[in-house]
């Protein structure tokens, strides 16, 4: 008798734990570090994937009340994934969204963009990785919000789902 | 392309074998004959091998760069190392796995043969229940996290393999700490097969603490791989961080640990079953949990591994799966006997060895406790924590100092009943001295405070104790004395690491200098290299002592290219007293930069008293039997 009640308590202990963990499984695991200090961006030059026009980021980063800067590349299978999800960004005009391609091959990079649709106002190319490493940036894909006084005010690192979605129409409302 | 094609069948060709070795075993059960059929043995055999040529081929895959390899395109480059491009191999979610079921095929396979002198019923059972295992890891590993997916066009160049994973410690770091988790299912399987056959006796005890004693020393030397690898290459100036992923390999030590000591008192006496065959069962869930904790990204830490919902939902339904699985055989077949208690006596060495237990499965249940709470939080109430060191210590280390008397006291008591007047005057005359060499340490140092001095006493004291045994004793019991030896040394390099370390953070251009204690840091210069798959940026510092010694430390930045990343690379100048660090990080353009300077004393015999642990481990297994 002892022993039925030990076991029911048990099983009902674990069922507790497996509901719990299962619940936490949905839960977003993208990591987010905090942002401590606001950094403010550095200025750099680059050239507009398509125009080849020479541009400045104090050229980019005008006339809006946020930039979202996605970094991003052909070759990077996360990028494709996430890239519908950039589609629907693309709709929120508060936003200025520019896409950061990251050590690609143009014509790769346009042929991508041909494919899956344009959601940036603007695309400037990173050729040797250095505006990347300057934002911070680890990896591919990597996200930055950034606001009219040119500071990063959150970044995410993978790409975005759903929910960063609505993360982001938030701060940027 | 072909190896990975051969790979990619071989693992289906062991996933059916793992298959039909089941009815066979069941027939061979059931039938009269007291020996094993042989075909059991081939097939056992050929499952291991098949994953074994599988996992070659992946090796092979990550060789060549065979970027129509998904597992290869995401983890590898083609300026990697050949080393790195090998230890690739295991260092991703997918080849981890396959490892997992190499290391869990091999087992069942060399646990056949070894068990030669068990009951055949036992055997078997162990094998269906280590099959279940396997079956498994094969479902989880061809549904969710196939190594050999194919892709098509074939990429020119492969994502790269996370930078901070290219270290020589961290390469052999979890192959050996998989020894460790899966001989764990070893024991898991042989002990639920003991339940049901009963046949849990002393023999069984001494056949199987082979197995324990081969996971513990595994898992120990896996851990502290890990934790070398976390002190030189992540720069954070320890080798601990509480991190969960650490946590998750740390739990099963525990269980493990008080495993090999309950085996030791079911060898000698036959008492603590019902504790060996719960610990047995809790081990390896542990192993699995952890395996579900990493592998489905639930936790957040520095360990790289994909985030996949499914992953995650089917370890989790398979873990729970096996702990009903085991709960039901335990309550139905396990008889628990009540006399246990009565034979034990207060004083004796069993009775320490259950206090200590009961400590373990504190310090377990904390750590567990530290682990999943905040996983618990969030999904109840929503609210993010993270649980950091300050909880582990406050909750730990005062219970430490009963933890290590009864460790000093327990291997000299004897079993069945000791007396009291035989307790012999060293053991007084140990404290004594412990205690006066701790006061004058620690009035030396100008530190005071309770909890440290009974700390340092109780350290030292374990140190004397272990000491005095080793030749009282006569070396009949060396290999306890050599990891209890190491283990108080482990505590006392610990804590005088953490009470004694000091660190200064500066930022700093090239030529200047700051001053630190009675030593002056100067940064000299800094030089660029360019290599195969990264560039570094080398900065030169001189470091001086008031007697003008002076060494000169180089830590090093490296800029990856694949996928790009940034690591700071610690320089070390490690001597028996102390260690140096020296780490940088860019500040800004390359023209400040962020120096960490830090006095670690005594922090190789951190690493020297886990080996002498393992050393202790290792001395046992070739020991015919236990004490006298």
């Amino acid at each position: 008798m002892k022993n039925k009640i030990i076991l029911s308590l048990l099983l009902l202990f674990f069922i507790f734990c497996f509901v719990i963990l299962y619940k936490g499984l949905n839960n977003s695991n993208i990591y987010v570090p905090e942002v401590k200090i606001e950094k403010t961006l550095t200025k750099f030059n680059s050239i507009d994937l398509y125009s080849e026009n020479k541009i400045s980021s104090d050229q980019i980063f005008v006339d809006s009340e946020y930039y979202v800067l996605n970094i991003w590349a052909s070759w990077c299978v996360p990028c494709r994934e996430e890239h519908p999800k950039l589609m629907k960004l693309s709709k929120n005009k508060s936003i200025k969204l520019i896409g950061l391609n990251y050590r690609d091959n143009p014509k790769n990079a346009k042929r991508f963009i041909s494919e899956f649709g344009d959601p940036y106002f603007m695309i400037i190319k990173d050729r040797n990785g250095t505006i990347s490493v300057d934002l911070g940036a680890i990896g591919v894909p990597e996200t930055f919000i950034i606001n009219k006084d040119k500071k990063i005010i959150k970044r995410f690192l993978g790409s975005l789902n759903e929910k960063l979605l609505n993360e982001i129409n938030l701060i940027t409302k | 392309m072909l190896a990975n094609q051969i790979g990619h069948y071989s693992l289906f060709l062991g996933f059916f074998f793992s298959i039909i070795i089941i009815p066979i075993s069941i027939k061979n059960y059931n039938n009269k004959n007291q020996i094993i059929d042989n075909k059991i043995f081939s097939i056992s055999f050929f499952q291991f091998f098949f994953v074994l040529v599988s996992f070659f081929g992946l090796i092979l895959s990550f060789v060549n760069s065979d970027f129509s390899n998904e597992t290869v395109f995401n983890n590898s480059h083609t300026t990697k190392p050949l080393f790195y491009k090998i230890s690739g191999t295991w260092g991703n979610h997918e080849g981890s796995l396959l490892l997992w079921l190499l290391v869990l095929t091999l087992f069942i396979f060399v646990f056949l043969i070894k068990s030669n002198k068990q009951p055949k019923k036992y055997r078997i059972l162990t094998l269906l229940f280590q099959q279940v295992i396997i079956i498994g890891f094969f479902l989880f590993l061809l549904k969710t996290s196939n190594p050999f997916n194919y892709l098509f066009p074939i990429p020119k160049e492969g994502l790269g393999l996370n930078p901070i994973l290219q270290d020589p410690a961290l390469a052999i770091h979890p192959p050996i700490l998989y020894l460790g988790y899966v001989g764990s299912s070893i024991i898991f399987s042989s002990s639920l097969a003991a339940v049901v056959e009963k046949h849990i006796s002393k023999i069984w005890a001494k056949h199987i603490k082979v197995w324990i004693l081969v996971s513990w020393v595994f898992l120990t030397l896996g851990i502290m791989l890990g934790s070398i690898w976390a002190y030189y290459e992540l720069g954070w100036g320890g080798f601990w961080f509480w991190d969960p992923v650490e946590n998750v390999s740390l739990m099963p030590w525990f269980c493990l640990t008080a495993l090999l000591h309950c085996i030791l008192v079911l060898e000698k006496r036959l008492l603590l079953i019902s504790w060996t065959v719960i610990l047995s069962i809790a081990t390896f869930m542990l192993s699995m949990s952890g395996t579900f904790l990493v592998r489905s990204g639930i936790l957040n830490s520095v360990h790289t591994f994909a985030n996949d919902p499914e992953r995650g939902i089917f370890i989790l339904i398979f873990l729970f799966t096996l702990i009903f699985f085991s709960l039901f055989i335990f309550f139905v077949f396990h008889k628990h006997n009540s006399q246990e208690i009565a034979k034990t006596f207060w004083l004796s060495k069993e009775t320490s060895i259950l206090f200590n237990n009961w400590f373990l499965m504190y310090f377990l249940s904390v750590v567990l406790i530290g682990t999943v709470y905040p996983i618990f939080l969030e999904v109840l109430s929503g609210e993010k924590i993270s649980v950091g060191s300050p909880f582990y210590h406050k909750l730990i280390i005062p219970f430490l100092i009963p933890f290590l008397i009864f460790m000093s006291i327990g291997p000299n008591l004897n079993w069945i009943k000791s007396e009291i007047k035989k307790i012999k005057i060293q053991i007084i005359l140990s404290f004594i001295i412990a205690l006066i060499i701790s006061f004058l340490i620690l009035s030396k140092i100008g530190l005071v405070g309770l909890i440290n001095t009974i700390l340092i006493t109780v350290a030292f004291y374990l140190f004397f104790m272990t000491i005095k045994d080793f030749f009282s004793k006569k070396f009949n019991n060396y290999s306890q004395n050599f990891s209890h030896f190491g283990f108080s040394l482990l505590i006392l390099s610990i804590l005088f690491n953490s009470i004694l370390s000091s660190e200064k953070i500066v930022n700093l251009k090239v030529g200047e200098e700051f001053s630190f204690r009675e030593e002056t840091i100067t940064f000299e210069s800094i030089e660029n290299i360019k290599n195969k798959n990264y560039k570094s940026i080398i900065g030169n510092f001189k470091i001086k002592d008031k007697k003008n010694n002076s060494i000169q430390l180089k830590p090093e930045l490296r800029v990856y290219n694949q996928p790009l990343t940034i690591t700071s690379e610690a320089d070390i100048k490690t001597t028996l007293y102390y260690d140096k660090f020296l780490v940088m990080n860019v500040v800004k353009d390359y023209e400040y930069f962020n120096v960490r300077y830090q006095v670690k004393p005594f922090m190789i015999w951190v690493w020297i008293s886990t080996i002498l642990l393992v050393v202790g481990g290792c001395l046992s297994l070739f020991r015919r039997s236990y004490e006298k």
